[in-house]
């Protein structure tokens, strides 16, 4: 050890005095093969783990294509009230991948919020904003009501009392010119001011800080630029 | 062939010597049926050395005053594998099917498998039992003091355990895929889509989507019956081994021995 420590300012294991030293060699046979070993072991650990890790957490990436559906015609829709529609939003899962929109007519009374293409229809989503649980209209009321834990929205689907952190999702709504036909686009989430946001999942509000404590995700359908 | 050491047995269940005058057999005071055991241990033994890792397992001095509650942590381990093998054995009826065969296949077991019903009650009412023996288990390791030194390890791994035992739960509920499972899994994941930053990313990991989709049933299943039970088991493993080797702790309210010498000893 004396030896070693003395000549172990030089890089060269022949000037440290080890047995069998290469001219020129400066990393020990026994230092390489440790090296080489724990990084083929790393290599073959990593060629399993990393492409199961990236199967797994993949469908967090991967956008979600959406399909314009048809509800009704233009005359099916009243501006004072709300029919029932279903929908598909996964397709292939039978009856889990349907949900209920509820579908009315633009009211420019009461809907305050800035027209466009997208909106001569008011379609919301029966998802409840505070857990997800499916709300609904009683029309008696005009109000939605939640049936887990008593969330209950007004008519245009702002939060009028119970736990709920936003107003309820809409749909982009059109008419298909070709059939005639109203149809529904992919979900979106609204402030408490209706302003527009990509859809997040119940309990994530997007009033204020919310919008960036939830950020928007990867994999949520987008509405095609047109 | 070497003889084994002697178990620690108490005296009644140690081979008595022969009575003067009727020498066995094989004159070791043991029948044949018995030297045939013998045999076949001794050559595990001499090969494996397991006997005294199972003695160091098995015959550990405990504490003066250990009481029923020292057999809360047994009392999980036992309903963990209640689990482990009702949960296998139902694994081969269940089809995790989301368009509809995953609760058809439910029913034929509780409807028509011979003891479907029983197994699948096994599992579901063990699942509440273990929930309620391992708080119990934490309630009494907490009061009595015994995750302090030298036991904090044992300690954050039960925890680890709790948490793991509770997700086992939250997977396990959507599984029946009736209504009361789908909605229920529809407001989990959205508590947990309620952690800021990353809650809405977590949520699309455990859906694998933005939507609650085709491949979210078979991926609650994965992880219910593949991923968790084998964190699990190898947990329990080192809890198991941290508990041989440190030793149960005494009662809280255990008096140590008659004061030593040297402290009475005027210095």
């Amino acid at each position: 050890m004396a030896d070693r420590h003395a000549a172990g300012k030089s890089k060269y294991t022949a000037d440290r005095n080890m047995p069998g030293a290469f001219e020129g060699e400066t990393v020990t046979r026994r230092r390489f093969m440790e090296v080489a070993a724990n990084g083929a072991g790393a290599v073959a650990a990593a060629a399993f783990t990393l492409p199961a890790l990236g199967f797994a957490l993949g469908p967090i990436f991967s956008r979600e294509p959406f399909d314009w559906q048809a509800v009704g015609t233009p005359a099916d829709f009243t501006e004072t009230t709300y029919s029932t529609k279903v929908i598909t939003i996964v397709q292939g899962i039978g009856e889990a991948g349907n949900t209920i929109a509820y579908v009315r007519q633009r009211d420019p009374a009461i809907d305050t919020e800035p027209e466009d293409q997208y909106n001569h229809w008011i379609a919301l989503s029966s998802r409840c904003q505070h857990l997800g649980c499916p709300v609904r209209f009683v029309a008696a009321a005009a109000r939605f009501i939640c049936p887990c834990h008593g969330g209950v929205y007004d008519f245009r689907g702002l939060v009028a009392g119970g736990p709920p952190v936003k107003p309820l999702d809409r749909f982009y709504t059109r008419l298909n010119t070709t059939t005639g036909l109203v149809e529904l686009g992919p979900r979106y989430s609204v402030n408490s001011e209706l302003r527009r946001f990509s859809p997040r999942d119940p309990g994530e509000p997007v009033d204020g800080i919310g919008q960036y404590l939830y950020p928007s995700r990867f994999d949520t359908s987008q509405i095609p630029k047109n | 062939m070497p003889k084994l050491p002697a178990p620690p047995l108490p005296k009644v269940l140690q081979p008595k010597p022969p009575r003067p005058g009727e020498e066995n057999s094989n004159g070791d005071g043991h029948s044949p049926v018995a030297e045939a055991g013998i045999t076949v241990v001794d050559w595990l033994d001499e090969r494996t050395s397991l006997s005294g890792g199972l003695r160091w397992l098995l015959f550990r001095k405990v504490p003066r005053g250990v009481n029923w509650f020292y057999t809360l942590g047994s009392a999980t381990l036992f309903a963990f594998l209640n689990q482990a093998v009702t949960g296998v054995f139902l694994a081969m009826f269940y089809r995790p099917d989301a368009t509809g065969g995953a609760y058809e296949s439910i029913r034929y077991i509780t409807d028509d498998a011979f003891l479907g019903q029983f197994v699948r009650a096994m599992h579901k009412w063990g699942a509440s039992v273990m929930i309620i023996l391992i708080f119990l288990h934490l309630a009494r390791v907490f009061f009595f003091g015994a995750y302090k030194y030298p036991r904090e390890l044992s300690w954050v791994i039960g925890v680890v355990l709790l948490i793991l035992t509770l997700a086992m739960g939250f997977t396990g509920y959507l599984l029946p895929f009736d209504q009361r499972s789908y909605w229920a899994t529809i407001v989990g994941v959205n508590i947990n889509g309620t952690g800021p930053l990353i809650g809405p990313y977590l949520s699309d990991f455990l859906r694998a989507g933005p939507e609650f989709g085709a491949t979210t049933l078979s991926r609650f299943y994965a992880i219910h019956m593949l991923l968790i039970p084998g964190l699990m088991a190898a947990l329990i493993g080192a809890h198991l081994y941290l508990v041989t080797k440190l030793g149960i702790s005494a009662p809280p309210w255990l008096k140590t021995g008659p004061e030593p010498e040297i402290d009475r000893a005027e210095v």
